[in-house]
């Protein structure tokens, strides 16, 4: 499933779709940044309630498909810009992490 | 001989730019087609030796060599020094700020993802001198 696929099946509202046909081939959720680092995998769809800049290293280290904020949290200033820059898929949802866990995971 | 060297001045001013080196060092060794699974490493281990430099030393610097079947990471600050060294290993020890936490850091998983990615981690420190780590990722 690619990130504009998922992202359509979750209503998610996109904040960068810098490259949107890219393959999704799992998920993690997490918020402390080591732990996500040394865990996610690439091809993920990282779930956060992590907005600052730094979110977007460790998507960008990790090889992430695409992170979602969740909990309709807003990425901070800048960040948008950011992943934009580095060709991250950032998206928003207002849904809280586990229902999206689930989903992402049914969908997959 | 080192096939290449590349340096980073690691900024400890500013957090939003934490990552910088380790996001160039990753695109070099991609470019030079080593495996996905060593740029990983070395990815994770630069990246959490960058965010140390940042939050505890005021910044510093990264050398990184690579050769044909290793990377070799030296990165070297004049932060405050690591007092205990074997507490600093143990996972989830930190001595972040409430302030650094908030950010998603300080999970006391830097030294520790460190070693776990690196075939070799080399620790020199001093107190009120600074410390040297240097790491080797086998290819």
């Amino acid at each position: 499933m690619t990130v504009r696929e998922l992202a359509g099946q979750l209503g998610l509202e996109p904040v960068c779709e810098a490259e949107p046909d890219r393959e999704v081939t799992g998920g993690y959720v997490g918020d402390l940044l080591s732990w996500v680092m040394g865990r996610a995998q690439a091809g993920d769809a990282w779930i956060t309630i992590m907005s600052n800049n730094n979110v977007i290293a460790v998507a960008t280290l990790t090889d992430a498909a695409l992170v979602i904020l969740a909990e309709n949290v807003s990425p901070d200033p800048g960040v948008a810009e950011l992943a934009e820059r580095k060709g991250i898929n950032l998206y928003r949802s207002p849904e809280a992490a586990f229902p999206l866990c689930a989903k992402v995971a049914a969908l997959l | 001989m080192a096939a290449l060297h590349f340096h980073f001045d690691i900024d400890g001013e500013d957090f939003s730019s934490a990552g910088e080196a380790s996001v160039e060092m990753k695109k070099k060794l991609r470019q030079l087609g080593f495996p996905s699974d060593v740029i990983r490493r070395c990815s994770i281990a630069m990246y959490e030796g960058e965010i140390n430099m940042v939050i505890h030393a005021n910044g510093g610097s990264a050398d990184v060599d690579v050769y044909p079947d290793k990377v070799v990471m030296v990165l070297e600050d004049h932060g405050p020094g690591i007092p205990n060294v074997e507490l600093a290993m143990q996972e989830g020890y930190s001595t972040s700020t409430e302030q650094i936490r908030n950010m998603g850091f300080g999970a006391g998983m830097g030294l520790p993802n460190m070693k776990r990615y690196t075939q070799s981690l080399e620790i020199e420190t001093k107190v009120g001198v600074g410390t040297k780590l240097t790491m080797v990722v086998s290819v």
